[in-house]
């Protein structure tokens, strides 16, 4: 299993790593190798132990038991500090950035004590413009773009000319411009001989940029193989370790009368971060999947809430279910006309964390499912509905007693996806369906739209993910700035006139790249 | 008229100094993130222990020290409950007042009504002998000076020490700040003691310079005006050291109305004053294009519990 590329040690040897929580074992007997100047690539689905695996690497976490080889000697990183004097880098997944620090004093956290900051913001502007990442070191964090911020965590790295960069799904946040220019900043990176361990969801990229991949399955390592001979399908699988179901495509359908309404959708912004939806109109017909593509902050919460009800509109005529005024009715009273919604946060927001699977049934589908029959729940059906559920789903939960907290992040997913989708809505708002969701979890909620779009119901989709968009939708539209562009249909649409729309790379001209055409879909 | 003039502007110097310092520590703790209802309680405590130290050595240079060191005794009661037991903070706060208010008026039971002298102003050959300018700047004690001094040390604190830096960062993201490897917990302790210690300050000036004698509750409500400062300020010391001399001339022109009949307002009008005023400053910052400004650390109440 462990691999040497090259001559002498590798820069960094995991051999036997194991780490328990409680009774769960988060990894169990990791071992691999990543050799100067490699980058490689760590897959898995949701749970499998990726992010465990490199927080013990950064020192976040102390292994129980096992080796890290860093250029041939025993390293143990007790903290951050540590791995970074060491040369290790790491880019989280949710920035670890403060908004209202700026990026210089944002860069300075991470180093040691005693930096000059009027010597660092020239070293900041130097290395950014080496690399190709422009960036003002003395803008406040929360003025930036996503990509402008990842730029600052990957600058914060490379200011201590690491060994080793670690990256945590670096793309999920990114249009496909801003992500080709950081594959080159990477590429040029491993050049200068600096290792890369990328963990990604995306196979596509994984083929395109890594030179080996390790597969964790369970916390163990099940495989490892060249990701430039692999297929997308051959690596999801070996992560699920079973077959992937196919999607079960429905037929389009000539267009119907439209069920869903929006007309010139005004809405101000809400706070100083907020965007303002400016004249957001389209319509989605019965049996319809809509698209609605973006990078993350450009209105796509504000339209999921006026969608949904928790932004009420008047007059109410922007929002219209089966030519029916309904923007000025709250969320409650729009499922009763038939509009369900999936906010984009689970935990929190579409789900109480401490109450039980069947309490957070209630709270959505009571009226719909007649849950609570004149104000008094019916505890038998309430706890018979949040089972179907689990069953039709296939969600891994311990009952429907079980806390929300208690289910893993796809899991939950599943679960509330299941708790709307059962309510047989005539229109369904879905933000972010398979987020951080792995693609076993993705196809069950994926067949689900389907089936619901097959009986007739009208379904938006809002996501960042591309390739979903590109998979599931008929039409599809690009939130830029609180506006919508005009709908494309999905069987026409391009990667990169889609980019284009989602307004290209912050902050830079936009380049052509070599991802054209359609992409194949990992199912 | 000149020396009336005097006269109120060092009264009002000396109605500011006791907020000005309650108000610059607890700054310190919210920009870490935490938030400590209990100043008024602290600065009780402090009030009383500087007053008996002071009586039993005779000296105030070791009531003063005594003083800071029961403040931050009591903020490490809250800072132990709060941050290593994981209580909720505003109830923790509100506890450490109460507390705070029942274990002085116990602790100073015995000295009630018994005198002591003053702090002594300092005297600066040719300074405080200038016409008007020497009483105003120059005639005051050191507990004045002391104060504005750590006003400035924090603002600089805040602003250029990596410390500061990392402390502002704990208060803004927990999370962020310990995936990158500072000590959240250790550094909220530091910002708890610290204010702690201000918060006792503050009461030792009132109980040895203001008022120079023990009385139980003898603080009347300064905590939470120090609290209050702190958002008034918008958690920038330079703003609170400015709120702080207005609330406290606001104190004074109180107590000079009481006096004059001529003004048709009643008292109470003034002593809401400082309150009024910082409901009118929320309302106006957190409301349309200045909200941006408000500056409040994002992390401000919330417990972090550091993952395993």
């Amino acid at each position: 299993m462990v691999q040497h590329k090259g001559a002498g040690a590798a820069r960094l040897e995991l051999r036997g790593i194991t780490k328990r929580f409680g009774s769960l074992t988060a990894n169990d007997a990791v071992s691999f190798a990543v050799a100067p100047g490699e980058i490689h690539a760590l897959l898995g689905e949701n749970g499998a132990g990726k992010s465990t695996l490199v927080k013990g690497i950064y020192g976040l976490l102390q292994p129980d038991e096992g080796e890290i080889l860093w250029d041939g000697q025993v390293v143990h990183p007790a903290n951050p500090q540590e791995a970074r004097r060491l040369g290790i880098g790491m880019v989280f997944q949710h920035f670890s950035l403060f908004e209202a620090l700026t990026v210089v004093e944002n860069i300075a956290l991470g180093m040691e004590r005693g930096t000059d900051r009027k010597a660092l913001a020239g070293r900041i502007a130097e290395v950014s413009r080496a690399y190709g990442l422009p960036l003002d070191p003395h803008r406040e964090v929360h003025a930036l773009s996503v990509g402008e911020r990842q730029r600052v965590e990957i600058v914060r790295c490379l200011l201590q000319s690491p060994k080793l960069l670690i990256m945590d799904e670096p793309t999920s946040v990114l249009t496909p411009q801003e992500a080709d220019r950081l594959f080159e900043t990477l590429r040029r990176l491993a050049r200068e001989g600096c290792s890369i361990l990328y963990i990604s969801h995306k196979l596509q990229e994984i083929k395109a940029l890594c030179s080996r991949a390790t597969i964790l399955r369970g916390g163990r390592v099940v495989g490892s193989c060249d990701p430039a001979v692999e297929t997308a399908r051959s690596m999801a699988q070996m992560m699920i370790g079973a077959e992937l179901k196919s999607l079960a495509r429905r037929k389009s359908k000539p267009r119907a009368e439209p069920r869903l309404t929006i007309d010139d959708l005004n809405l101000p912004a809400d706070g100083p971060f907020g965007v303002a939806l400016k004249g957001v109109s389209f319509e989605v017909g019965a049996g319809e999947i809509f698209g609605i593509a973006g990078v993350a902050g450009n209105g796509q919460n504000e339209l999921t809430q006026a969608l949904g009800g928790e932004r009420q509109i008047w007059p109410g005529k922007a929002v219209r279910i089966d030519g029916r005024s309904v923007g000025h009715l709250n969320a409650e009273r729009r499922r009763l006309v038939g509009l369900c919604g999936v906010p984009e946060e689970r935990n929190g927001h579409a789900a109480v964390p401490d109450m039980s699977l069947a309490a957070n049934a209630l709270l959505s589908a009571r009226n719909r499912t007649g849950l609570a029959r004149g104000g008094i729940i019916r505890r038998q059906a309430a706890h018979g509905f949040a089972e179907r559920v689990i069953r039709e789903f296939g969600v891994k939960a311990r009952g429907a007693e079980a806390a929300a907290r208690s289910l893993s992040g796809g899991n939950l997913q599943k679960y509330v996806v299941g708790r709307e989708v059962l309510q047989t809505p005539d229109i369904l708002v879905v933000a972010q369906p398979t987020w951080g969701v792995d693609a076993g979890a993705a196809a069950t909620i994926h067949q689900a739209l389907f089936n619901l779009a097959q009986n007739g119901a009208a379904i938006v989709v809002i996501s960042q993910d591309l390739e979903e968009l590109l998979a599931i939708t008929d039409r599809l539209a690009v939130m830029n700035e609180g506006r919508l562009s005009r709908a494309l249909e999905t069987t026409d649409a391009t990667i990169e006139e889609i980019g284009l729309l989602m307004g290209g790379a912050h902050g830079a001209p936009v380049e052509t790249t070599a991802q054209q055409g359609s992409i194949q879909n990992v199912a | 008229m000149i020396d009336t003039f005097v006269l109120v502007i060092a009264t009002v110097v000396a109605a500011a100094t006791p907020l000005l310092l309650a108000a610059t520590g607890e700054l310190v703790v919210e920009r870490a993130g935490v938030l400590n209802l209990g100043v008024e309680g602290m600065m009780l405590i402090g009030a009383v222990t500087g007053f008996a130290v002071t009586i039993a050595s005779g000296h105030a240079s070791l009531g003063i020290p005594a003083a800071a060191l029961a403040g931050a005794a009591t903020a490490l009661v809250f800072a132990v409950l709060t941050l290593t037991l994981m209580a909720n903070q505003v109830a923790t706060g509100l506890a450490l007042t109460i507390f705070g208010i029942g274990l002085s008026a116990l602790m100073g039971a015995s000295y009630v009504g018994t005198p002591v002298a003053p702090l002594p102003k300092l005297h600066l050959p040719g300074l405080s002998d200038l016409a008007v300018v020497g009483p105003l700047l120059f005639g005051h004690d050191a507990l004045v000076y002391l104060s504005v001094a750590l006003t400035i040390a924090v603002a600089w604190f805040l602003k250029h020490s990596h410390a500061g830096l990392v402390l502002r960062a704990v208060g803004e993201s927990a999370e962020s700040a310990h995936s990158i490897g500072h000590p959240v917990i250790a550094v909220r302790y530091l910002a708890c003691l610290f204010g702690g210690a201000m918060a006792g300050l503050g009461g030792a000036f009132l109980s040895l310079s203001y008022t120079p004698m023990w009385m139980e509750g003898m603080t009347a409500g300064r905590g939470w005006i120090a609290l209050a400062l702190v958002v008034f300020g918008a958690w920038r010391p330079w703003r609170v050291l400015a709120g702080a001399y207005l609330f406290g001339g606001v104190t004074i022109l109180e107590l000079h109305v009481q006096g004059a009949n001529g003004i048709g307002l009643p008292p109470q009008v003034f002593s809401m004053a400082p309150y009024l005023a910082t409901v009118a400053v929320l309302t106006v910052i957190s409301a349309g294009k200045w909200r941006g400004r408000l500056n409040a650390p994002a992390s401000l109440g919330k417990p972090f519990r550091p993952s395993v």
